[in-house]
């Protein structure tokens, strides 16, 4: 007998994109050019973050062409993103065959209170987190995969590395808890009691762990690997660059070898221009991406 | 027993545990120095065309296939199994190319298809084995001197060639390391060629 859609099969997907980046491409051009570079999967979009942001306006899942011509266009596997809370773009992009669905702050939610019940699709989900406890609320309604929210389309690593600092430094404290601790604290991070036991067993997440969202240099990449990520997405860093196919390649290398100083400064000379940056301080507070999803 | 399990991206940290739970001195490799004086070389699950390129790129391939050639055993999963093969279906590209086999790439279809089975396998005895598929490769054809080990629905899923061994599944994501022991056993009584 076969079992598809199990917790092992969707989590153990995720576990295979460990130590890899995660690219995000608008067709299938950039798709092979980021298969070529070592991508390990490819997010598929109609607009990167930082378009999205220009553009303004209600954000919404990507048209379908688009994902079909990236899926056709490589072998690595594909993910898309849906609006927090949009059951039925999920469902459509499960029905299209997509290997792992983001229900990504990136989009205008759908829903102010309602993430999506994950635990009813076979295909697996990622889903973006602050902290320790946006991350298990998101394990509990079925998340095979978190990543970081960061503040994407900005260019700007600081978000990242704030969500992945607080990530860790919760861990390390659940694990030093004592078991009567850990009801108390399951209350104050609003996070299921038999998740937070895990993270306090394992010390880590329960699911692969990734950074997303302002990663736009190879030493970037690096940063947030050694404050333990499992790997890397990277928006719109890569194809916003002026050179995306030495970004691509580079970001890839130093993901592998993020202790190894040398090779990252080798791997950072004369790339170009990396994407335009954006100061979060000159962002309003409906601008932000990061404080959607609850 | 020194195993290397190579490191430049996807899932050896589990091998690594699985190996160490064992009692072999597992350690990750992502250089070609790191594969000095090895018992045996693990290549894990993750993106095969990912993987093949770094370890091109890092000069691993050889000193990989100077091991198969020295009789230490070699054992790939998934990716793994993809990276040593010697045909890779409508592809040019081969990165080991140690294995006599051809393979098919995401040969059970995308993820949504991914999936968990138990089979037999006979070399390591009952009960079956939890096999665990992820958007898994098969092997379409096999040449002289290479054993199937376990098919799933008539497809070839579990194969040994010598000192090498492939399965499309992924024994590391399971507690179940009878694969893992027999492929320490192979590194123990190595096979000349």
């Amino acid at each position: 007998m076969a079992n598809v859609g199990t917790d092992r099969v969707k989590r153990g997907m995720a576990e295979m994109q460990k130590g890899g980046v995660i690219m995000d491409v608008v067709n299938a051009e950039q798709a092979k050019i980021a298969e070529a570079a070592g991508a390990v999967a490819v997010m598929a979009l109609e607009r990167v973050p930082s378009d999205i942001r220009k553009a303004g306006g209600v954000a919404r899942m990507a048209d379908p062409a688009i994902i079909e011509e990236v899926m056709n266009a490589v072998s690595i596997p594909v993910m898309a993103k849906c609006r927090i809370g949009h059951i039925v773009e999920a469902r459509i992009l499960e029905a299209m065959g997509v290997d792992y669905i983001d229900e990504s702050e990136v989009l205008t939610p759908a829903d102010e209170k309602h993430h999506i019940d994950k635990t009813k699709f076979t295909v697996p989900f990622v889903c973006g987190a602050r902290d320790l406890g946006e991350a298990l609320r998101r394990i509990a309604e079925g998340a095979s995969m978190i990543r970081t929210k960061g503040e994407p389309g900005t260019g700007n690593i600081v978000e990242a590395v704030r969500h992945q600092r607080m990530m860790q430094s919760a861990i390390r404290r659940v694990q030093a808890m004592s078991e009567d601790e850990l009801y108390a604290e399951a209350k104050n991070l609003g996070a299921p009691y038999h998740l937070l036991k895990q993270v306090h067993d394992l010390g880590r997440l329960p699911v692969v762990n990734f950074a997303a969202g302002g990663i736009a240099t190879p030493a970037d990449a690096a940063l947030m690997m050694e404050l333990g990520s499992d790997g890397v997405f990277v928006g719109s860093g890569i194809f916003k660059s002026e050179n995306p196919e030495k970004y691509a390649r580079a970001i890839v290398q130093a993901v592998t070898h993020y202790q190894d100083y040398e090779l990252l400064a080798h791997l950072s000379k004369n790339l170009g221009q990396a994407m335009q940056g954006i100061d979060l301080a000159t962002l309003r507070e409906e601008e932000r991406m990061a404080v959607r999803g609850w | 027993m020194k195993i290397a399990v190579i490191a430049v991206q996807g899932a050896f940290r589990e091998h690594i545990a699985a190996l160490r739970q064992l009692g072999a001195d597992a350690r990750e490799a992502k250089w070609a120095r790191d594969l000095e004086g090895v018992d045996g070389v693990v290549i894990p699950g993750g993106e095969s065309t990912a993987i093949g390129k770094l370890m091109r790129e890092y000069d691993m391939l050889e000193p990989v296939r100077e091991l198969a050639r020295a009789g230490k055993p070699i054992y790939g999963t998934c990716a793994g199994m993809i990276v040593l093969a010697k045909r890779i279906e409508g592809e040019d590209t081969v990165h080991l190319g140690l294995m006599d086999v051809t393979v098919r790439r995401n040969s059970f279809g995308r993820q949504r298809e991914s999936f968990e089975a138990d089979i037999d396998i006979p070399a390591i005895g009952a009960p079956p084995f939890p096999a665990v598929f992820i958007r898994a490769p098969h092997i379409v054809s096999v040449g002289e001197g290479v054993e199937v080990l376990a098919t799933y629905e008539d497809r070839i899923v579990a194969v040994r060639q010598g000192n090498l061994l492939a399965t499309s599944f992924h024994p590391e994501l399971t507690d179940d390391y009878r694969l893992h022991q027999y492929f320490l056993n192979m590194a123990q009584a190595p096979v000349a060629h």
